[in-house]
């Protein structure tokens, strides 16, 4: 079976990584989008949300292979992450960085966060079972009362911080475990995953700045 | 110029190390690292301890013999050079150094700084051969090869296979190594024929050796004392997919007829 070698491999479980990254990279992007619209007013935001909620079967559909993404995600990350301890059992007692990225560094411990602020976040606004006063289908309604508890909306900027240095560096490094790079005299060069990274963690950060701000009431 | 050398002392494979101090006094500036420890190595003679073990061979940066942690860099301070190519003007005077060996479960260490990396070797053999006509020798000019491909293929061939890419790597990934040894023979017309077959056989002995994957930290091409690019890791990746997705199953075992 080639793709169970293929899955068996460490590239292969990287590819696997690369492919569920890059398909929520794009939804972020979209989801992010979507939110801006909170900006014009509750009626924009409301009915964006009420058309997406007419989509029926398309909305799950979506929802089924996000959570098959987030989930083969993890699952690559535990088996990699097991494979590179198990590679070096005694560590160096010096050892200095050279060139990696907090970001690239960093990826484990905040997919981890990541991992933890999704749950919450669709128990807080989807579910609304941690939110204070959810209403079904008020999305600007649950947006600033949910953002004006203060500890959840720093909570939220926190995780928007660590999703941008994952995007930072898993854009980019998606892109060259797929091989689909172009020779580069300067690899570790990353304009594209810059840019995809600071658009979509300010555009999420700037609801709960905006409510935080007294801009969205 | 005058050092305290912090080195991992270790008597055999398995047992427990330990680092010792040893000064290193009146060292020339001029000396190279490998020089240096063969002063620090005379002396421990004379005073009858047992001398620091350390793989050496050209010390001109080609044979890919020394391996050693230099104050936790790969090779030492100097950019694209192995630590036969450093000298001691690129330290302080009265500075500690601390000289480990690599550490990767598929380098043990054999003795002291040398460590036995011959899993890297394994994985050059996992490719197998290339086709070859037999017979009169060809005119050298009789295969045409691009100007880049050749260039690009010879960038990749200067690996030395010191092991420093894996030694660098926070998750002892053998990819630069692997990927160099596949970009150097699939550029060339002469690698085509079992290119796939050569893909799928070192990237699954690099996995058996136990080495770790590929975080894209870039700290491999910049221990690599050759400068190979991670281009190169992006490029096994692309052949890999291929190899793993077209592989055709073996229809028989050899021969013609």
């Amino acid at each position: 079976m080639w793709w169970l070698s293929l899955y068996r491999s460490t590239i292969g479980k990287k590819v696997i990584m690369a492919v569920t990254g890059l398909v929520m990279a794009g939804f972020l992007v979209l989801h992010m989008a979507g939110n801006l619209q909170a900006f014009d007013g509750p009626a924009r935001i409301n009915g964006y949300s009420a058309f997406l909620h007419g989509t029926g079967e398309l909305l799950w559909l979506v929802r089924v292979v996000l959570l098959v993404a987030v989930a083969l995600h993890i699952d690559a990350a535990i088996q990699l992450t097991r494979i590179a301890r198990a590679a070096r059992p005694q560590d160096y007692a010096e050892r200095r960085v050279q060139v990696s990225t907090i970001a690239s560094r960093s990826l484990r411990w905040g997919g981890v966060v990541l991992a933890v602020f999704i749950v919450f976040h669709i128990l807080h606004m989807t579910t609304g079972t941690v939110h204070p006063s959810f209403t079904p289908g008020d999305v600007y309604h649950n947006l600033v009362a949910g953002f004006r508890v203060w500890p959840v909306a720093v909570f939220y900027l926190v995780a928007m911080a660590a999703l941008g240095l994952h995007l930072y560096h898993g854009v980019w490094s998606s892109a060259r475990t797929l091989g689909i790079v172009h020779p580069n005299p300067q690899p570790l060069h990353r304009p594209v995953a810059v840019v995809v990274a600071v658009v979509v963690a300010a555009g999420f950060a700037l609801i709960p700045i905006a409510v935080l701000a007294g801009w969205l009431r | 110029m005058d050092f305290t050398l912090r080195v991992w002392r270790q008597a055999a494979p398995g047992t427990p190390g330990r680092f010792v101090d040893y000064p290193a006094p009146g060292i020339s500036p001029d000396a190279s690292f490998l020089e240096m420890l063969d002063v620090v190595n005379e002396r421990l003679i004379e005073q009858g301890h047992e001398p620091i073990a350390f793989s050496h061979d050209c010390r001109e940066g080609i044979c890919g013999s020394c391996a050693m942690m230099i104050d936790g860099v790969a090779h030492g301070p100097v950019a694209g050079a192995a630590a036969c190519q450093v000298h001691m003007r690129s330290f302080r005077t009265g500075a500690r150094v601390t000289i480990e060996p690599w550490r990767s479960v598929a380098f043990p260490v054999i003795k002291d700084l040398v460590t036995d990396r011959s899993a890297l070797d394994r994985i050059i053999q996992a490719g197998g051969f290339i086709t070859a006509p037999t017979g009169g020798a060809r005119d050298a000019n009789e295969i045409l090869v691009p100007k880049d491909a050749a260039d690009a293929a010879m960038d990749a061939a200067s690996c030395i296979g010191c092991g420093a890419c894996v030694a660098a790597c926070p998750n002892g990934s053998a990819s630069l190594f692997t990927a160099a040894k596949l970009t150097h023979l699939g550029l060339l017309p002469q690698g085509q024929p079992e290119r796939s077959r050569r893909t799928l056989g070192m990237v699954a002995q690099m996995d058996r050796e136990h080495f770790g994957h590929c975080t894209l930290f870039g700290e491999c091409q910049d221990a690599c004392p050759k400068q190979i690019s991670i281009d190169a890791i992006a490029r096994m990746n692309r052949d890999y997919l291929h190899a793993v997705i077209t592989a055709r199953p073996e229809r028989s075992g050899g021969g013609t007829g």
